[in-house]
C-alpha cells in the first residue's frame, strides 16, 4: 500500500515542478517574447505563414475568431471522413481493412475533431495505418491545438488584450508546443519498446501449443502514442488503448504518458497567471483543483485497493481489484491514469473503466461532470475561470457589491454566458439523450452489465461525450456491427459537437465582451479574488452546482451500486 | 463570399499542417525508431537461433499445462486461435480486449466460482477450481482477466505459487525455479513507478533453454 502511495505522490511532485516551466514557457510564446527556441522555429513559422497566406499581425474580432474556429474545423473534419471512407483503396493498409460503415466514420471524424476519441470501433480490426496516422493522427495535433488556441484567446481577452488570430495560435501551439514535446516524447517511447514500423501484424504458433497460433499487431504506434496523451486526445493505435503492451510496455512509459496528459492542463492555469500578472490568484486556483485532484485520487485508490469485497471471500484474503488492470501498473498507477485521463478530458485508459469498483466510477464521473479537474486541452481552464466570474456574481449577490473581475463589471451578458456554458449545455447533451436511451433498454442501449451499473454505462457515454473526454465503461454495445451501434454513434455524435463548439462561442463572446469593458479603479470595497476565501467559495459554487445537476445520477447508479456490493451480491 | 474566402484559407492551413504533422513528423519517427531502435521499433520479437520469430518479448501467450507457468485468464486467449478454424479472423489482424465485467456483475463471479448447470454446455467450471485442479493457490492477478488480454506479466507471488506443480512437471530444483523467475522479472522504473511482474512468456522459453 505504502509502494503505491510514493508512486502517486512522486507523480505529483514532477507535476508541481514542471507547471512553472512549462506553463511560463506557453506564456512568452503567446505574449511574443523572445524565448531560446527562436532561431529554431521562426524560420519553420515563416514558411508556414507564407505557405497558407496567414499574415501573422491581424487579431481578429469574437465572431471572426468564432467563423475560423468553426470553419476551419469544418474543413479538418470532412477531410478526414473522405479519408476514412476510401481507406480500402488508400495504401499503407497491410491487413486489407474495407471502408468503416458510414456511421462510424463519421462519429470517429467528429469524435476527434472535437478533441474527443470517443471510439465506437477497435483499432487494429477496423482502421489501416493510413487512417491512423494520417487521418487521426492529423486530428491529434489540430483539434488540442484548436484547445490551447481558444483558452490563449479566453485569457487574452480577460485580460483585457484583444484576442488574437486563431490560425496563428493555431500554427504556434503546433510547432512551438505540441509537435516539439512530441518529438522528444515519442523517440523516449520508442527506445522504451513501444513500436513504430509500417510492417504487417506477425503470426507465430504459440510455445504451449504450435497448432494454435498467436497474432502480435504491430504499427507506427509511438509517434501516435505521445501526442495522443499531450494533446489529451486518447484514442489509441489498438482497441484496447493504454493497457496495450505495445501502447504501454511499462512503468517509464507510463509515467510519461500520465505527464503528458497532465502537462498543459496544469501549465495553463500559470500561463494564465503570467497574463494577468497575479501569480498569487493562478496558484490559489490551482491549488484548489489539486485538492479536489487528491481526494479524487485517494476514494479512487482506497476502493481498488480494498478489492471486490464478493472475490475477496474466495480469495481469502483482502487483495486488490485487478480486474480489468495490467500486473505491471497494478492498483496505483491504474487509478492514477483513471482519474487523470478523466479530469484531463485525455480519455487514454490503462485499465478497464468499466470494471473499476462503484465508488471509482463514481469519481471518473464526477471528473466527466465537473469538467475543471484539471480540465481538457484549454476549454478546462477556460471553465475554470468561467466558474470564478460566476462565483463573483454568486458573492456579489451576498454581500451587495457589484460583481467585478479583474476589474470589469460582470453584467447581464456575462452572466448568461457562462451560465449557459456551464450550468445548461453540459447536463442537457448528457441527461436528455441519456433518458431517450434508457426509455429504450432493449433497442437503443445495449447494457453490457445489468443493475445500477447499466445507468452508469450509459450517463458515462454521454457525458464522456459531451466533456469531449473519450473514455468509456467500454462493455456497452456502442459500436458497429451491434444494432445498438448506430444510436449510439448518431446520438453520441450530437453531444459530441454541442459539447465542444457551443462552449467555445461562448468563450470567445465572453471574453471578447470582457476585454471591451473598460477598467474600473479597485477601490477598498472591491471583492478582491486572489484570496483563500474567495478560492474557497469557487470551491463550493463548483461543487454545489455539480452537486445539484448531477447528483440523482450518481445516487442511483454508482453509490447504489456501491452498497449493492457492500450488502453482498 | 467572405465564407468562401474563409474557407479557401481553412482548406490551405489545413493542407499545410497536415503536412508537417501526420507526414514529416510520424516519418522522422519512424526513421529514428527504425535506425536507432530496430528492436523496439518492430515489436521487442524474440527470435531462435534460425531466426524464426518465437513470440514477442512484451505480449503473453497462453499457458495452462503442468510444464509451464499458467499466465493471467485473457478474454482473447492472447489473440491466438487454430488457424483451422478462425472464423472470427484473429490471426488477420491480432486483437486486444477485456472483459468489461462491473464488479457487481453476477457474471464474474459465475466466471470465478464457476457454474453448475443442467446443460453441460452453460455450465462454467470457474476459474478457482481450474486454479485449484493444478494446486495453485490463487492470487488476484490470476483469477481477474487483464486489461489487454495480451498481459505478458504475472505477479511474483503467482509466479512463486507454481514453482511446486513445475518443479516437478519437470524434474527441477526449487532453487533453480526461483533463480529463473528473479531472472525473469521486469522491475519498477527507477524502483519507484509500476509494479513488478515475472514475464511469463520469457520465463517458459528460459524453462525450455534448461529442460527441452
Amino acid at each position: 500500500m505504502v509502494q503505491g502511495w510514493i508512486q502517486i505522490a512522486g507523480t505529483l511532485l514532477i507535476v508541481l515542478l514542471m507547471t512553472p516551466l512549462l506553463g511560463g514557457y506557453i506564456a512568452r510564446v503567446f505574449l511574443g517574447e523572445p524565448t531560446r527556441f527562436d532561431r529554431l522555429f521562426c524560420p519553420l513559422e515563416r514558411i508556414l505563414y507564407q505557405l497558407s497566406g496567414i499574415r501573422a499581425h491581424a487579431t481578429m474580432s469574437g465572431w471572426h475568431y468564432i467563423q475560423a474556429v468553426l470553419i476551419s474545423n469544418l474543413v479538418m473534419a470532412v477531410l478526414v471522413f473522405i479519408t476514412l471512407m476510401l481507406q480500402g483503396v488508400l495504401p499503407l493498409n497491410p491487413t486489407g481493412l474495407g471502408a468503416p460503415t458510414w456511421d462510424t466514420a463519421l462519429h470517429t471524424a467528429i469524435s476527434f475533431v472535437t478533441n474527443t476519441n470517443q471510439q465506437h470501433y477497435s483499432g487494429e480490426t477496423t482502421f489501416s495505418y493510413f487512417s491512423q496516422v494520417v487521418a487521426l493522427g492529423f486530428l491529434f495535433f489540430t483539434s488540442a491545438a484548436t484547445g490551447i488556441a481558444v483558452a490563449i484567446a479566453f485569457i487574452r481577452g480577460l485580460t483585457g488584450r484583444p484576442l488574437g488570430n486563431f490560425y496563428v495560435d493555431l500554427t504556434l501551439a503546433i510547432t512551438r508546443i505540441l509537435l516539439p514535446i512530441s518529438l522528444v516524447g515519442a523517440v523516449i517511447l520508442v527506445a522504451a519498446g513501444t513500436p513504430e514500423t509500417l510492417a504487417a501484424p506477425v503470426v507465430v504458433p504459440t510455445l504451449e501449443n504450435p497448432n494454435v497460433q498467436q497474432a502480435i499487431a504491430l504499427g507506427p504506434v509511438a509517434h501516435f502514442e505521445i501526442i495522443k496523451d499531450l494533446g489529451e486526445n486518447g484514442g489509441g493505435f489498438f482497441g484496447i488503448n493504454s493497457a496495450h503492451p505495445f501502447e504501454n510496455p511499462n512503468g517509464l512509459t507510463n509515467l510519461i504518458q500520465i505527464l503528458a496528459m497532465i502537462a498543459i492542463p496544469t501549465s495553463l492555469i500559470y500561463t494564465y497567471g503570467i497574463f494577468a500578472n497575479n501569480r498569487k490568484q493562478a496558484w490559489l486556483v490551482y491549488g484548489m483543483v489539486f485538492g479536489i485532484y487528491l481526494v479524487f485520487i485517494a476514494i479512487a485508490a482506497i476502493a481498488e485497493y480494498q478489492g471486490n469485497p464478493a472475490i475477496n471471500t474466495l480469495l481469502g484474503s483482502p487483495q486488490p481489484n485487478l480486474e480489468g488492470k495490467e500486473v505491471r501498473f497494478g492498483w496505483a498507477q491504474s487509478v492514477l491514469y483513471a482519474v487523470t485521463t478523466t479530469g484531463t478530458m485525455c480519455g487514454a485508459v490503462n485499465s478497464m473503466h468499466d470494471s473499476f469498483m462503484p465508488l471509482s466510477g463514481a469519481v471518473q464521473l464526477a471528473n466527466l461532470f465537473l469538467q475543471i479537474v484539471w480540465g481538457g486541452q484549454g476549454t478546462g481552464t477556460a471553465y475554470l475561470f468561467a466558474y470564478l466570474i460566476l462565483a463573483v456574481f454568486v458573492t456579489g449577490l451576498m454581500v451587495g457589491r457589484t460583481p467585478e473581475f479583474l476589474g470589469r463589471k460582470i453584467e447581464k451578458r456575462e452572466v448568461v454566458l457562462t451560465s449557459l456554458l456551464i450550468l445548461l449545455v453540459h447536463p442537457i447533451f448528457i441527461l436528455i439523450p441519456g433518458a431517450i436511451t434508457l426509455a429504450f433498454p432493449e433497442q437503443l442501449a445495449g447494457i453490457s452489465n445489468p443493475g445500477f451499473h447499466g445507468l452508469s454505462q450509459v450517463i458515462y457515454e454521454y457525458a464522456s461525450a459531451a466533456a469531449n473526454n473519450g473514455s468509456g465503461f467500454e462493455g456497452l454495445a456502442d459500436s458497429q456491427p451491434a444494432p445498438t451501434g448506430l444510436w449510439w454513434n448518431l446520438s453520441t455524435s450530437v453531444s459530441l459537437l454541442a459539447g465542444r463548439y457551443i462552449p467555445i462561442i461562448a468563450l470567445v463572446l465572453l471574453a471578447d465582451g470582457m476585454s471591451r469593458k473598460p477598467v474600473v479603479p479597485m477601490t477598498t470595497g472591491t471583492l478582491r479574488t486572489d484570496t483563500g476565501l474567495f478560492t474557497g467559495v469557487t470551491a463550493g459554487v463548483i461543487l454545489i452546482m455539480g452537486a445539484l445537476t448531477f447528483f440523482p445520477v450518481l445516487a442511483l447508479g454508482a453509490i447504489a451500486e456501491y452498497f449493492q456490493i457492500a450488502g453482498g451480491i | 463570399m467572405s465564407i468562401f474566402y474563409e474557407v479557401i484559407k481553412a482548406l490551405r492551413i489545413t493542407l499545410v499542417l497536415w503536412v508537417l504533422v501526420a507526414v514529416l513528423y510520424p516519418l522522422v519517427i519512424l526513421g529514428v525508431g527504425q535506425i536507432a531502435f530496430p528492436y523496439q521499433a518492430n515489436g521487442s520479437l524474440i527470435k531462435n537461433d534460425r531466426g524464426q520469430v518465437l513470440g514477442s518479448a512484451l505480449i503473453g501467450q497462453p499457458f495452462t499445462g503442468d510444464r509451464y507457468f499458467h499466465s493471467r485468464p485473457s478474454t482473447t486467449n492472447y489473440s491466438s486461435a487454430d488457424p483451422q478454424n478462425d472464423t472470427a479472423g484473429i490471426l488477420k489482424t491480432g486483437v486486444s480486449g477485456a472483459s468489461n465485467l462491473a464488479p457487481s456483475n453476477p457474471a464474474l463471479l459465475d466466471r470465478i466460482r464457476g457454474k453448475a448447470d443442467r446443460d453441460p454446455q452453460k455450465a462454467i467450471a470457474g476459474t478457482l477450481s481450474v486454479l485449484q485442479q493444478a494446486g495453485i493457490q490463487p492470487t488476484a492477478d490470476l483469477l481477474y482477466t487483464s486489461g489487454s488480454s495480451l498481459d505478458p506479466h504475472i505477479t511474483l507471488e503467482a509466479a512463486t505459487a507454481q514453482i511446486d506443480r513445475v518443479a516437478k512437471a519437470r524434474g527441477l530444483s526449487p532453487s533453480q525455479l526461483e533463480t529463473l523467475i528473479v531472472q525473469n522479472v521486469d522491475g519498477r522504473f527507477l524502483g519507484i513507478f509500476g509494479e513488478p511482474g515475472v514475464a511469463v512468456l520469457r520465463l517458459n522459453l528460459a524453462l525450455d533453454k534448461v529442460t527441452p
